[in-house]
């Protein structure tokens, strides 16, 4: 009995022990939105199952996206894990930079095809997946349903373009004296920001960053009828200090009851008709985002996935995971937790056609069709050497971008007129393609 | 002889001052005042934020529970502290020389150490980061010791220097002719004499380290992290965080706020340790 007692007290040592010398720990950078809020209320589960331990690094997304390019550029192998989106994915990949998961499609259980085919595709390069999603939005048009109806207006079941949005609905609900502006869009400078908005826009106007040969386009007369629109759109039906409004700000604009309409991501739907915390979330249906002379890339792509630096000495435990955090298993457990109308949207087929998710989130399907109607690869009426809706997928754009924002952000502010702005923005883009070698 | 003020000269004064104060202060009484509000009242206009809404400690306990605060205050501490007295150890004896044996070049030493700071921190940031990764310093509070004494050394030189200068030569002259030796005459002489000046600088550093976010956020990832990355955690380009990046900057805030409350005086003094003759 001695013997017995023994044995199983040493075998339960070793057992111990050896979990122990297993176990290791990850360091994941991440931003701070609630997805990966739920994510890190979920981890423990993880880590009860493999022993092993996570840091998480939240950061600020401009400081993330700065940390990690150091890190992952130095070869640092400070994190294991970290949090990008569809505009670096592609270009850290085929830098060397990120750790390709193709062997993600080797494991049945994963089931890597259920993931939409154009998700996959957005964080690929050369044939190689270097990022997981943990979810997708496009960008459509939110509208409230009562102030569309006390107008007798009835919302549009087909693509619209600008001018009908603006003549025949925002003009007709536009009601400032009761608290109503007829639209809330961005305002605020950055390539994520208003860009984010003025770019589907001007794509919708027949405008293109750059032609074949990377000249860029920005003096173009479609990129003036576009950024005229948007400062004349938002000068008279806008709500005021709209240059400081971004995405968060209008969400919590449209929210609060403020707004008619809103062009903006679909991954806010969840929120704003979540009735603990919106006010509108029974009076807010949606529609497509309009279209202009082509309907071609009016709809923005992008997708916030987790993808392993090279430089991870860890890359096994990363994998784990990864798959892990993006796994059918795991969106059945968001939903189980934390309500169906939580689960991250946009990127597996499994979770967009699961009845749950269906009748706690009746958009989906509309968020669904948006997102199919999205082609990175094809985003303008003109031909471009470029893939991108929202952005242009080359390292040199996000200084382009933010400095085009600021721009447009300054005529939106009145303080230069839409010709200045696009004259500066144009001069600073040949400067910068000219130095990065694009252009002579 | 003094000058006389009329008492509307001085209500005039005080109105000017009191609004200035209150313009500098502004900023983290709205921080203040939000970090007690709900996400959804943080972002109202300001009047309904003041007059329209409840009053919460939510967001704390929500950053309590999500964050924790403190690992993030003891690294600020260890780092802030170890770099100002590992600063000290090496400024002291420098100022000492300088002030008290200048050579030919002293004042072009002193220049070239203040132009350091002039230099911006992103131009060092790639060779001190390979550096950093290849001595295994990165994500450490040693590492972070080292380079915030080294950006702060050149003020506290500067600081100790200025106020050193002030010390008559002839007492630690009259304490080598009674037989001290220079680690005495330093130790047991001068330090007693320049306290106030010393007391001042150890404050300042401290407050420089302790907000320090350039560095502490390039170089640090989970374990050295102090409280400059557990604010700028709480910022989001999605979702609503203002009441919790309130709440996380006032708990970050907080204890060196109190720290510079209480030594005010101590600080203010010695600031002007030698303005008046």
């Amino acid at each position: 009995m001695k013997l017995k007692s023994a044995l199983i007290g040493a075998s339960a040592l070793v057992s111990l022990a050896t979990t122990a010398a297993l176990a290791d720990e990850i360091t994941v950078a991440t931003v701070n939105n609630a997805d990966m809020i739920v994510m890190q209320k979920l981890a423990p589960k993880w880590e009860e199952a493999t022993g092993h331990t996570i840091n998480w690094v939240v950061l600020e997304e401009n400081i993330l996206r700065q940390r990690t390019t150091q890190d992952i550029a130095t070869n640092g192998g400070s994190f294991d894990i970290i949090f990008i989106g569809a505009y670096e994915a592609p270009i850290w990949g085929a830098n060397g930079w990120l750790t390709s998961l193709n062997d993600f499609a080797d494991d049945s259980d994963y089931d890597l095809n259920d993931i939409f085919q154009l998700v996959r595709n957005g964080l690929s390069a050369d044939g190689n997946l270097y990022g997981v999603p943990l979810y997708s939005e496009t960008s459509f048009t939110f509208y409230r349903t009562d102030i569309f109806e006390a107008a007798g207006l009835e919302a549009p079941t087909e693509q619209i373009t600008y001018t009908e949005l603006r003549d025949n609905y925002i003009a007709k609900v536009h009601d400032p004296d009761n608290g109503i502006f007829g639209t809330c869009q961005r305002g605020k400078a950055g390539w994520g920001e208003n860009m984010a908005f003025v770019g589907p826009l001007a794509n919708a106007f027949g405008a293109r960053w750059f032609d074949e040969e990377w000249q860029p386009q920005l003096d173009s007369p479609e990129w003036h009828a576009a950024v005229n629109y948007y400062v004349d759109l938002m000068n008279a039906y806008g709500p005021p200090g709209a240059t400081a409004n971004g995405h968060n700000e209008n969400r919590a604009l449209f929210k609060d009851g403020k707004c008619a309409t809103w062009v903006d991501a679909t991954s806010a739907a969840n929120d704003v008709r979540n009735p603990n915390t919106s006010s509108v979330a029974d009076v807010t249906d949606f529609f497509q985002a309009p279209k202009q002379v082509t309907d071609k890339g009016t709809g923005w792509f992008w997708s916030w996935a987790l993808a392993i630096p090279a430089s991870s000495q860890k890359a096994d435990i990363a994998k784990d995971f990864l798959k892990w955090g993006t796994s059918k298993e795991y969106f059945e457990m968001v939903g189980e937790s934390e309500g169906w109308v939580a689960v991250p949207s946009g990127t597996r087929a499994s979770v967009a056609d699961d009845p749950r998710y269906l009748e706690a989130a009746p958009f989906s399907t509309t968020i669904k069709e948006a997102i199919f109607a999205a082609d990175p690869a094809d985003p303008t009426l003109l031909p471009v050497p470029y893939t991108g809706i929202q952005f242009v997928a080359i390292p040199e754009f996000q200084g382009i971008g933010n400095y085009v924002g600021q721009q447009v952000s300054a005529a939106l502010a009145g303080q230069q007129s839409v010709e200045e702005a696009l004259t500066n923005s144009q001069q600073f883009a040949v400067r910068e393609m000219t130095k990065a070698g694009y252009i002579e | 002889m003094a000058r006389s003020v009329s008492n509307r000269a001085k209500a005039l004064n005080t109105a000017v001052a009191g609004t200035l104060g209150f313009l500098m202060f502004f900023p983290i009484l709205w921080i203040i005042v939000l970090s007690f509000k709900t996400e959804e009242d943080a972002i109202r206009a300001p009047l309904e934020v003041l007059f329209n809404s409840g009053w919460t400690l939510e967001s704390f306990f929500t950053v309590q529970e999500r964050s924790d605060y403190f690992k993030h205050f003891s690294n600020s501490v260890i780092i802030s502290l170890g770099s100002t007295f590992l600063g000290l150890l090496i400024a002291v004896p420098a100022a000492w020389a300088m002030a008290f044996v200048p050579a030919k070049h002293t004042k072009n030493v002193l220049m070239w150490m203040l132009s350091t700071k002039m230099l911006p921190p992103v131009g060092v940031l790639v060779p001190i980061y390979l550096i950093f990764r290849d001595y295994g310093l990165l994500d450490t509070r040693i590492g972070l010791v080292f380079v915030l004494m080294m950006m702060n050394l050149p003020i506290i030189i500067w600081m100790l220097y200025t106020y050193f200068k002030e010390i008559p030569g002839e007492i630690l002259e009259a304490a080598r002719m009674d037989g001290a030796s220079l680690r005495e005459e330093i130790l047991y002489v001068l330090t007693p004499m320049a306290i106030p000046g010393m007391a001042s600088t150890v404050l300042l550093n401290i407050i420089l380290a302790w907000n320090e976010a350039f560095w502490t956020l390039n170089l640090t990832a989970a374990k050295a992290a102090p409280l400059t990355a557990f604010i700028a955690s709480y910022s989001s380009p999605e979702g609503l965080f203002y009441a919790k990046l309130s709440a996380a900057s006032i708990m970050a805030i907080a204890p060196i706020l109190i720290m510079g409350w209480f030594s005010q005086k101590q600080l203010v003094r010695g600031l002007t340790f030698g303005a008046v003759k």
